[in-house]
């Protein structure tokens, strides 16, 4: 090659590179709002009360406030990888994000997070007062300031089939604990043809096997860690709730227990496939559906209980406002009108009051027209989720929040390692005792690291 | 790669001129020059963008691969060195999950060559119908990974209404058995279980490649081969098998480089439990799950590295078909 073309060449390849990296900043620059506080954006989860939300605000909070709203919307994973991004280099990207109580104190902690609590008492409209007690504490920080706005809330509690129960002349204790619950389905399995006893999830995943199962552990008086950051997972409460979990789905529970999550089991009780669901309160919803062949057939029953009172979960989507936000007080405006009594009224009228994002407020369960949509399970939910404790969900002190999860960022990762030993014991591949020795090695690796802190 | 390249492409013949190029170079030289570089111009802008939106990522990649960078823990970002592929070497359960990439892969290529080649070998001949049953047997193969995954966890391994279980009743049925087993194939075999459906998509893919081998043998060496009284055995074994050797590598490679990525079926059927968790799989958990940027990082050229032998592989095979068509 000669100089005179490699020069040419040399040029040409500049010229290119930089027209490129133009292009890409370009593209990197769009996408963030003006500054004059008229727009802000929101990144949010994909289920369907946010498409709800997403479809209601042109028309209505855009039209009372003059402010612009922007949605990015993604699956649950890519969401929660996304806001920690952001969040994380304080991009000021998004103003506003759905975070669950797992998210919030954690970021509240590393000050990614807008306290709310000055607007809280500046906005004697939004009522603070009236959300349930339990939401408000799992989305607080140790400072005790509040950090984000709940937008629906969930527990757990236990679904069984009334008629089912009634033929085979079974009776459902109003408060039943997990002996009477083993015993129930030992009896309901096979009550019809192709039915099981029991349905309970055993899909590997921090956010399915190992929910349920913690909250088994929590009432049997077993925990993840003691206070002093010591892993728990092979103390004998431990053990005894992950045995007494696993022998009950392997012997009453659905078949193929081992890849069943919320979906399977809500698949399996709208089909007559089980007798009883202990899972999600949000599942009832689905449950009594206008096309759901099991509607009205379904009895509501708090979570079981062994040696606490209560042991229903506690989950919420809420909103956090960013701290690096440049339009923070039309930030609030967006929380405080999608968290508010207005923005469920108004969901009730527009689309259905069974679409009400509820679960946050006492005065949704206290309105005639939800009792109506809801008759069947508003009061068992409503009791579940006021219940819930996610500071003290046992018997002993905990290091850090959260009834079905233990509220540290390493959880994600040890969570969901620890629930591919437990499924492969519901899958019979090995014994709790095997999985739960693995599974202590691994939450002994994170505690030491809190316990060096 | 391109070194390799030139390696097995036989050297083109040198133009005398070329042989014997003065110091200074005559202007038709320079003339060549620029002919050439007008030939490729049009060529370099996808060059470039190709270079842009694959070998920066990479670059950055790398970079990011020597840092201990938790997304969770924004301070403590701190430059590692090689402390990261240590850890990921050193972590018993991304060995596994070698393992249990190498077990996958290795399967999946040899059985579905296997069952590519006797489907080649039918297709091969003429009969009624064969375009229909052509385009039959390429179908798994242009179904979406996740939504063929997504059939074979629901449609046919579900032990409550899946067809397996159902074809078993109605076999049971048949013969008057009364309740025959319903087993719980995605427990009770995990790893066979994701191996099946991937067999399942990738034998149509070695099916194609091996027609497409068998329909450039020399039809005349066999005639010659038959009117010397070989059977069908001894052609298939003498002839047609060395014919298709390089086809055979050619598919078990290609297909391997494939599978080895494979994430969609892992993911779908089994969420990567009970001891199916492959690399792919391993690196989406270190990152979305664990956070761990850095290490996921590593993990990731690791498997970049690992392909890149492999691809080296292939390329070989891919340039020595091409020399063979050309010195025939």
């Amino acid at each position: 090659m000669r100089s005179q073309s490699r020069h040419r060449t040399r040029a040409l390849l500049a010229l290119t590179v930089t027209g490129g990296l133009l292009l890409t900043a370009c593209a990197g620059a769009g996408g963030t709002g003006t500054a004059d506080g008229e727009t802000i954006n929101v990144l949010m989860v994909n289920n369907p009360q946010m498409t709800d939300l997403q479809k209601l605000t042109a028309q209505h909070f855009t039209k009372e406030t003059g402010i612009k709203v922007n949605f990015t919307v993604l699956p649950e994973n890519d969401v929660r990888d996304k806001i920690s991004q952001d969040f994380a280099n304080q991009a000021g990207q998004y103003d506003v994000a759905t975070i669950s109580n797992y998210e919030t104190p954690i970021y509240a902690k590393n000050g990614w997070l807008h306290a709310l609590d000055p607007y809280i008492t500046q906005d004697s409209a939004y009522d603070e007062q009236d959300i349930l007690t339990p939401m408000r504490l799992s989305l607080s920080g140790e400072d005790g300031k509040v950090y984000a706005q709940p937008f629906y809330g969930e527990s757990s509690f236990l679904m069984y089939r009334k008629d089912v129960f009634a033929k085979a002349g079974l009776t459902m204790p109003d408060k039943p604990t997990w002996k009477q619950v083993a015993g129930l389905a030992a009896k309901a399995d096979g009550a019809e043809k192709g039915m099981k006893g029991i349905c309970l999830r055993g899909l590997p995943g921090w956010g399915e096997v190992i929910a349920p199962l913690t909250t088994v552990v929590n009432t049997f008086g077993g925990t993840w860690f003691n206070d002093r950051w010591e892993a728990q997972l092979t103390a004998p409460e431990f053990t005894r709730a992950t045995q007494f979990y696993v022998d009950l789905v392997r012997k009453h529970g659905e078949s193929g227990a081992a890849q069943a999550g919320y979906a399977e089991c809500l698949n399996n009780m709208t089909q007559g496939k089980t007798a009883m669901w202990y899972d999600a309160t949000a599942g009832a919803g689905s449950l009594e559906a206008t096309k759901s062949p099991v509607k009205g057939k379904i009895g509501y029953v708090p979570a079981p209980v062994e040696k606490t009172d209560s042991s229903g979960w506690l989950y919420t989507w809420a909103w956090g406002m960013q701290k690096a936000s440049k339009n923070p007080d039309s930030a609030w405006k967006f929380i405080s009108w999608a968290a508010s009594k207005e923005y469920e009224a108004l969901v009730g009228k527009e689309i259905g009051w069974a679409n009400v994002p509820a679960g946050k407020r006492a005065s949704t369960y206290d309105n005639p027209d939800y009792q109506k949509a809801a008759k069947a399970f508003y009061e068992v939910t409503h009791t579940a989720i006021s219940e819930a404790d996610s500071r003290n969900p046992g018997v002993q002190k905990r290091p850090a929040p959260g009834v079905q999860f233990v509220g540290v960022p390493e959880f994600t990762d040890l969570g969901t390692k620890v629930s591919q030993e437990i499924s492969a014991a519901i899958a019979g591949r090995q014994s709790v005792e095997q999985a739960l020795q693995k599974s202590q090695k691994l939450a002994e690796k994170v505690g030491k690291e809190y316990q060096n802190r | 790669m391109s070194t390799s390249l030139r390696a097995a492409v036989s050297p083109p013949p040198t133009t005398p001129v070329a042989a014997q190029r003065p110091p200074a170079p005559p202007p038709q030289a320079a003339r060549r020059d620029l002919r050439a570089w007008a030939t490729r111009a049009p060529l370099l802008p996808a060059l470039i963008f190709l270079i842009i939106v694959t070998q920066l990522p990479f670059v950055a990649t790398l970079v990011i691969s020597l840092f201990n960078w938790n997304s969770l823990y924004p301070d403590d970002r701190a430059f590692a060195g090689l402390s990261n592929y240590g850890a990921v070497l050193s972590d018993p359960e991304l060995r596994g999950s070698v393992l249990t990439t190498a077990l996958l892969t290795a399967s999946v290529v040899l059985v579905s060559l296997v069952l590519g080649l006797a489907l080649a070998l039918l297709l091969d001949r003429k009969f009624r119908g064969r375009g229909v049953v052509r385009t039959m047997l390429i179908a798994p193969f242009l179904l979406v990974p996740v939504a063929a995954a997504l059939l074979w966890k629901h449609v046919l391994y579900n032990p409550e209404y899946g067809l397996f279980n159902g074809l078993l009743t109605w076999l049971g049925g048949l013969l008057g058995i009364d309740g025959p087993a319903q087993p719980d194939w995605i427990s009770e075999m995990p790893l066979i279980a994701v191996e099946a459906s991937l067999i399942w998509q990738w034998t149509p893919f070695m099916m194609l490649i091996l027609l497409a081998g068998l329909q450039s043998r020399p039809l005349d060496v066999i005639e010659a081969a038959r009117i010397d009284g070989a059977g069908n055995w001894q052609v298939f074994r003498y002839l047609t098998l060395p014919h298709l050797r390089r086809y055979l590598e050619l598919g078990a490679l290609l297909g391997s480089i494939y599978i080895v990525q494979n994430f969609d079926a892992v993911f779908t059927i089994t969420s990567g439990g009970l001891g199916t968790a492959n690399l792919p799989y391993t690196i989406y958990e270190t990152f979305y799950r664990a956070h761990e940027y850095g290490l996921a990082s590593a993990a990731g050229v690791l498997v970049v590295i690992g392909s890149i032998i492999l691809a080296t592989f292939a390329l070989r095979v891919v340039s020595s078909l091409f020399s063979q068509e050309v010195s025939r």
